[in-house]
């Protein structure tokens, strides 16, 4: 049997984005963790909706030609953060606050998540 | 919570640093030696009476057994954690408890690196975890600044305050003959340099350099009876909240918040009571976070308390006086030098000497943000 990082990662290779929760209705944890952080209770496995909102961004620099990209830290609706990147915007456009989905892409033959900006939801 | 610690029953009895700026051709273990050889000179106590060893070497994995062999000692007790650059004043914190209860008598702490003239960058196995690596940020440079960009975001902090930090440092580094990088450097210097990883700019970064420190602590009598001034260990706290910092709660808010309360809990005194600040300034935004962290002024107002030099030469709080990370030498773990300047100036012999200083902090920083230590010292009329 593997371990809940194995199963994260064999999830993400099939096109399934996992977190865990507390079976008792706790909070939503990730990394997966093979029991709850702090409290030791026992995790389930759910399905995330893969709406989340940018916490931080980092522009790296690099000198010309190459192009300076982005690295996030993206809360979840669910409730937990990590790190990815924002496509489909310049490096500069991307901004604290920012609504995003996620994505999930190969990358070095791995699947990899990353987020694209949610569009600019007019009257609602 | 049990936090009992034997406030002033210990001291720093011999300090020294070696090779600090660029020693070519000298290795991390020969600095580290060379830096032990002296401070236990300083303190005039025989090699052969140490029987606690405390060492961090920046790649050597069982650097603390490497250590033992080349010094030719075979201690009591060898401690060679690795909570990166904080892993120095954990050090103090476990070398006073060990002290205390009679488990060795002569602890040596000591680091050396040759990371400038040996490679000439960061030289560390620490990485990015599994998580976060196939997204490229800079390691460790990138997660300070997602909890800068934070700091800017939240409290309104500037790139402007952020590089006064940089150039309060080099002013303490002008006028201390064994810091590496002097010369003038002003707020637009620094907002003009190369940007690395938003909004941590080359300039906000510490310095990469050689160097080797060390300290030597007794019990507070056999301290007294040598030949300098014997520096007290008030108190000593660590704390560790996340490896990554994706996973801090609040990345604006470090466990330097719990480890500094803390120890001054355990010394008995308040931030108003600290005459001399030397914090782990891996980073600009380093220093910003653990003001606030260590209580020398609230959440948020960091930046504006680190402006028009307040923190600088002539400022109303000294803070690294040596010049820093940022502008003295950074040898990849900083934090047994921020010690050592912290027990100088209560000796009444640092390079930027604060007259009349009794009571020493000294902040240490590891990993991301991650590990948090903090050690209180007072002079030898605090013994």
């Amino acid at each position: 049997m593997s371990g809940p990082e194995a199963h994260w990662r064999a999830s993400l290779d099939s096109g399934r984005f996992l977190i865990q929760r507390s079976v008792n209705g706790g909070e939503a944890v990730f990394p997966p963790r093979i029991a709850a952080p702090g409290s030791g209770e026992a995790l389930e496995w759910v399905e995330a909706c893969g709406l989340g909102t940018v916490y931080s961004v980092t522009i790296i620099g690099r000198r010309p030609p190459e192009p300076d990209y982005n690295v996030v830290l993206v809360d979840l609706d669910e409730g937990v953060r990590m790190m990815s990147r924002v496509e489909g915007v310049e490096p500069g456009a991307v901004r604290i606050g920012m609504r995003v989905a996620a994505r999930i892409i190969r990358e070095d033959d791995k699947p990899l998540l990353v987020f694209d900006p949610l569009e600019t939801q007019h009257g609602g | 919570m049990a936090d009992d610690f034997p406030r002033a029953r210990t001291a720093i009895a011999g300090l020294a640093t070696y090779g600090l700026g660029e020693a070519p051709g000298e290795s991390a273990i020969e600095l580290a030696a060379q830096a032990s050889r002296l401070a236990l000179a300083d303190a005039a106590i025989r090699l052969d009476e140490v029987d606690g060893l405390f060492v961090c070497l920046p790649s050597d994995f069982l650097g603390g057994l490497s250590f033992a062999e080349y010094l030719g000692i075979r201690p009591l007790f060898t401690d060679n954690n690795r909570t990166g650059g904080s892993a120095f004043m954990s050090h103090v914190a476990t070398a006073a408890l060990a002290l205390e209860a009679g488990a060795i008598d002569v602890a040596l702490i000591a680091y050396g690196s040759n990371q400038r003239t040996g490679g000439g960058k960061l030289a560390t196995p620490a990485k990015n975890n599994d998580y976060d690596a196939p997204y490229r940020p800079l390691f460790p440079v990138s997660s300070y600044a997602l909890a800068a960009a934070r700091h800017l975001h939240q409290y309104g902090t500037t790139r402007e305050q952020m590089a006064e930090v940089a150039v309060a440092a080099r002013a303490w580094a002008n006028t201390n003959p064994e810091a590496f990088a002097k010369g003038p450097l002003s707020v637009v210097d620094v907002l003009a340099s190369r940007m690395i990883s938003s909004p941590i700019s080359a300039r906000d970064c510490c310095l990469v350099t050689d160097g080797a420190a060390a300290i030597v602590m007794t019990r507070a009598d056999r301290a007294r009876a040598g030949p300098k001034p014997a520096v007290a260990v008030l108190g000593a706290a660590a704390a560790t909240w996340w490896q990554a910092i994706a996973q801090a709660p609040d990345p604006t808010i470090t466990a330097a918040a719990e480890s500094g309360a803390r120890a001054l809990a355990m010394a008995g005194l308040t931030p108003a009571d600290v005459d001399v600040v030397q914090l782990y300034d891996a980073f600009t935004i380093n220093v910003i976070l653990f003001l606030e962290d260590l209580g020398f002024c609230p959440k948020g107002e960091g930046g504006r308390f680190v402006s028009d030099g307040r923190i600088a030469p002539g400022g109303a709080l000294p803070v690294n006086t040596n010049g820093g990370g940022l502008s003295c030498c950074h040898p990849g773990m900083y934090g047994l030098f921020a010690i050592v300047e912290a027990a100088r100036q209560l000796r009444g012999e640092a390079a930027n000497q604060i007259v009349g200083a009794e009571i020493g902090l000294a902040h240490g920083n590891g990993g991301t943000l991650s590990s948090q230590a903090t050690v209180i010292l007072g002079s030898a009329a605090t013994l």
